[in-house]
């Protein structure tokens, strides 16, 4: 039942795509694997691609915020990549804001703002 | 017309099960992609509160037809502590269990109608309805 998000390292960057539904629990196992991967490879940056993503609640969206604040502790940064239409409007009006949160359109972007943010 | 189905709140399980029957019937009933990640959220904010709140409790989704026009209505009933301060809650920022604070004001904004009945001690009845435009 409880299954994990597979991360991906390339160079000194992580990669996850999240591509299913996600639960509590699946939430809080990715968050605590994803800070012990950028622990036992000293990574940079991260990218999370949401475009499988079909809806976010308050609940996701603070495990998310949480996951970006943790890794900025830890000396990396996040972009958070690929939100679709339909989150980014219901996010908004459910009144969260993901503040200070770096985002690109899709993982190409992504990969590339967060290069030019780690060369600056 | 009236069509009815209903999960039981208990675990955390429960919030996906009871978002994915709300996303099904919303689909069936011909919602966009937009109305459905709309519903699919107010009833994950919904059944989360019964979890977090009330301990169990109900999501009932009720397929609607008025003057032609077709809705879903979402049923979120506990007989938990219910709500002492319904003005508070209903204020946006306002969260008890160290969330977001999204709660209630969000999953009104989410939906067309909105209507919260509520006796302290005896438990909490929200029915929220989106309309198909």
């Amino acid at each position: 039942m409880n299954f994990r998000i597979p991360i991906l390292k390339l160079r000194d960057t992580l990669i996850v795509s999240i591509q299913w539904e996600l639960d509590d629990q699946t939430a809080i196992q990715f968050q605590e694997d994803l800070l012990n991967k950028l622990h036992e490879t000293s990574a940079r940056g991260v990218v999370i691609d949401l475009t499988s993503v079909d809806f976010i609640d308050s609940f996701i969206a603070k495990v998310l915020g949480d996951v970006i604040s943790m890794s900025s502790l830890m000396g990396a940064r996040v972009v958070i990549t690929g939100i679709q239409p339909a989150v980014a409007i219901t996010l908004i009006e459910l009144g969260i804001r993901l503040e200070d949160v770096m985002t690109a359109l899709d993982l190409e972007n992504g990969l590339d703002k967060l290069q030019l943010e780690l060369e600056a | 017309m009236s069509n009815q189905s209903s999960v039981e709140i208990l675990t955390e399980w429960d919030i996906v099960a009871a978002r994915q029957l709300g996303r099904n019937v919303a689909k069936e009933l011909g919602f966009g992609t937009v109305d459905q990640a709309r519903i699919t959220t107010a009833i994950s904010e919904l059944a989360r509160n019964i979890y977090l709140y009330a301990g169990q409790g109900r999501i009932e989704i009720q397929q609607l037809m008025e003057n032609g026009i077709k809705g879903i209505l979402i049923i979120a009933a506990d007989q938990g502590p219910g709500i002492p301060d319904i003005r508070k809650v209903m204020e946006d920022g306002f969260s008890t269990s160290g969330g977001l604070g999204a709660g209630l004001p969000g999953v009104k904004r989410l939906m067309d109608e909105f209507k919260i009945e509520t006796i302290p001690g005896e438990g909490t009845d929200i029915r929220a309805t989106k309309w198909l435009r």
